[in-house]
């Protein structure tokens, strides 16, 4: 293709990111091609999942009530467990799905979700071919002028990166280092499905209402957590790790986590289903403290997992929303410059404008949060022998509370002084 | 099929792939993973698909890989001498995600 024809937009991968960017482009009315290597959209992609709607209708009002999503979420949970030992809160909030205006959040599965967002992208006129793998960006005079894939070169005023947590692009356009194995988990994930009825039953679920479950204390002790998120009638099961964690401690992912869906407090909750689908995929777990310096270059911009955005909470992980919502900006950016040249700082100004890096910013002390490695095995063993004891009548008489607090936090290795430490870090990152 | 443990192999029958039959996307070179103590990738391989043959060797398959990138990652010794994503069409196509 000679220069004259070029796109006003290449955009690499078709997960939310890329196709939110490419919705906005082409409702302004640019001449966008989006490149997605599964054949499908989604095909490649797995989350844990849940969507905030807020993004979806950002991208379009009233998009979230027709989108292929799963339950919307009234019920956010965590579960606590220990060896034979689990506790659960359940925060139940009809307010998180009002009569007027969309629920706030929706349990989804990316296959079906990213295939009908990228449908409605193309409806507003973007040009999206999948089974094609970017293999390279063009750089020219030291600007980035479109992409490589196999034989073909294909030229644009700019390219939006949208490949997600391993982004080669970035990568190969000189905007990010090769990514350390310590700024990323690796989540593993069964699909289990399960009969409409029977998952409603159990998660004490009215009709179309999920639940959203974190889940501390699973892990042997290694940084990381479970999730479980109901969907129409299967079960996102899954659980997250630090790799290098893992290796050090010699027991592979796979097998810790057969063993945490094997838990007595678990697998009550799937047995009798059948597990359909068998996945894994990286997640960024530095939050606002990984971003890359620079989130763009001249005919460059990073968008989504590719440029780190990620919050992960402890009790909730969010990146399909803050995805969409930077590759809007990335759009708005692209439009609002007259000058390409000017497309990178302008997007960094409307992602500012959408809240996006604040919103960071102020979730950037969870990591140090989550860094207390306290977190992964003392305090959910301490907390489930604490409840252990309060409900144990045996006919033997109790020893008082403090007494068998004490002796608790001498069994689990915890300091008066080391808890103070940690409540105190916990209320700084906060 | 129950869902109690279920091995790696049962687990990845259950997906959909396309084995690309002659191009892999990842290429090792045994002799430096030979001298690898800690051969991180057994571990952190979902799909473990990183094995130990009976002589202590690594013995690897790309068919099954669920393309997260984990081994490459942990890899110091760089005994992964090739790992980029499978040609456009190939590899694991999600049904759920
Ligand atoms: C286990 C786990 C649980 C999570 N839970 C949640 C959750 O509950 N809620 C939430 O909001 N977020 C969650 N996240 C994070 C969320 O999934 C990501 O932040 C989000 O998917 C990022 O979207 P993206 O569009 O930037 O990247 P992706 O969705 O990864 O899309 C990248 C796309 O680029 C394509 N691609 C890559 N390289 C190329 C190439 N060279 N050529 C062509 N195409 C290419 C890929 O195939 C893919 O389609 C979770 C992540 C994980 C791993
Ligand atoms: S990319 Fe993931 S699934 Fe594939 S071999 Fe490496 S660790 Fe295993």
């Amino acid at each position: 293709m000679s220069e004259t024809e070029k796109f006003d937009a290449i955009i690499i991968g078709a997960g939310p990111a890329g196709i939110a960017c490419a919705y906005t482009l082409a409702k302004a009315g640019k001449e966008v091609l989006v490149i997605e290597r599964a054949d499908n959209p989604g095909g490649k992609n797995l989350t844990g999942g849940r969507l905030y709607t807020y993004a979806l209708e950002m991208l379009e009002e009233g998009l979230s009530e027709e989108a292929a999503l799963e339950r919307k979420v009234t019920h956010e949970q965590i579960m606590i467990l220990s060896e034979g030992r689990g506790t659960t809160i359940d925060y139940f909030d009809s307010g998180f799905s009002p009569y007027e205006g969309p629920p706030q959040s929706y349990t989804v599965l990316r296959a079906r979700f990213d295939e009908w967002l990228a449908g409605k992208a193309e409806e507003v006129g973007a040009n999206i071919v999948c089974g094609i793998r970017v293999d390279d960006v063009i750089e020219e005079a030291g600007k980035i002028k479109g992409i490589i894939a196999g034989d073909d070169e294909i030229y644009s005023d700019i390219v939006i990166a949208a490949d997600g947590v391993n982004s080669f692009i970035a990568q190969r356009a000189g905007l990010i280092p090769d990514i350390p194995a310590s700024s990323v988990g690796v989540g593993v994930k069964e699909i289990i499905q399960l009969d409409t009825s029977v998952i409603e039953e159990r998660f004490h679920l009215q009709d179309g209402e999920g639940a959203a479950r974190m889940i501390l204390g699973c892990t042997e002790g290694l940084h990381g957590g479970g999730f479980l998120y109901t969907n129409i009638d299967t079960i996102s099961l899954g659980l997250v790790l630090m790799p290098e964690e893992v290796a050090a401690a010699g027991k592979p992912v796979a097998e810790l986590f057969q063993e945490f869906k094997n838990h007595p407090a678990i697998y009550p909750l799937i047995a009798g289903g059948s597990t359909v689908e068998y996945g894994a995929h990286l997640v960024s777990e530095d939050g606002y403290h990984g971003l890359p310096k620079k989130l763009y270059r001249e005919g460059l911009l990073l968008v989504g997992d590719a440029a780190g955005f990620v919050i992960n909470s402890g009790y909730s992980i969010r990146g399909i929303d803050l995805a969409i919502l930077s590759g809007i900006a990335a759009a708005n950016g692209i439009c609002a410059s007259s000058d390409i040249a000017k497309a990178g700082p302008q997007y960094i100004k409307e992602m500012e404008k959408l809240n996006l890096l604040p919103t960071l910013k102020a979730a950037s002390g969870y990591r140090d949060l989550l860094n207390i490695p306290r977190i992964y095995s003392n305090y959910p063993y301490l907390a489930n022998d604490f409840l252990g004891n309060l409900f144990t009548v045996n006919g033997e008489v109790a020893a008082p509370m403090k007494k068998s607090l004490k002796a608790l936090l001498k069994k689990h290795n915890i300091s008066f002084w080391q808890l103070f430490k940690d409540g105190l870090r916990g209320y700084r990152a906060l | 099929m129950s869902i109690e443990k279920m091995t790696t192999t049962e687990l990845l029958s259950l997906n959909k792939f396309n084995v690309d039959e002659e191009e892999a996307h990842i290429i090792l070179d045994k002799n430096i993973c030979a001298k690898c103590d800690d051969k991180p990738c057994l571990y952190v391989c979902p799909a473990l698909l990183y094995k130990l043959d009976k002589d202590g060797n690594i013995s690897f398959d790309y068919a099954g890989c669920l393309e997260c990138g984990t081994c490459r990652l942990v890899c110091k010794a760089k005994g992964i001498t090739k790992w980029v994503y499978p040609r456009g069409t190939f590899g694991v196509s999600f049904r759920y995600g």
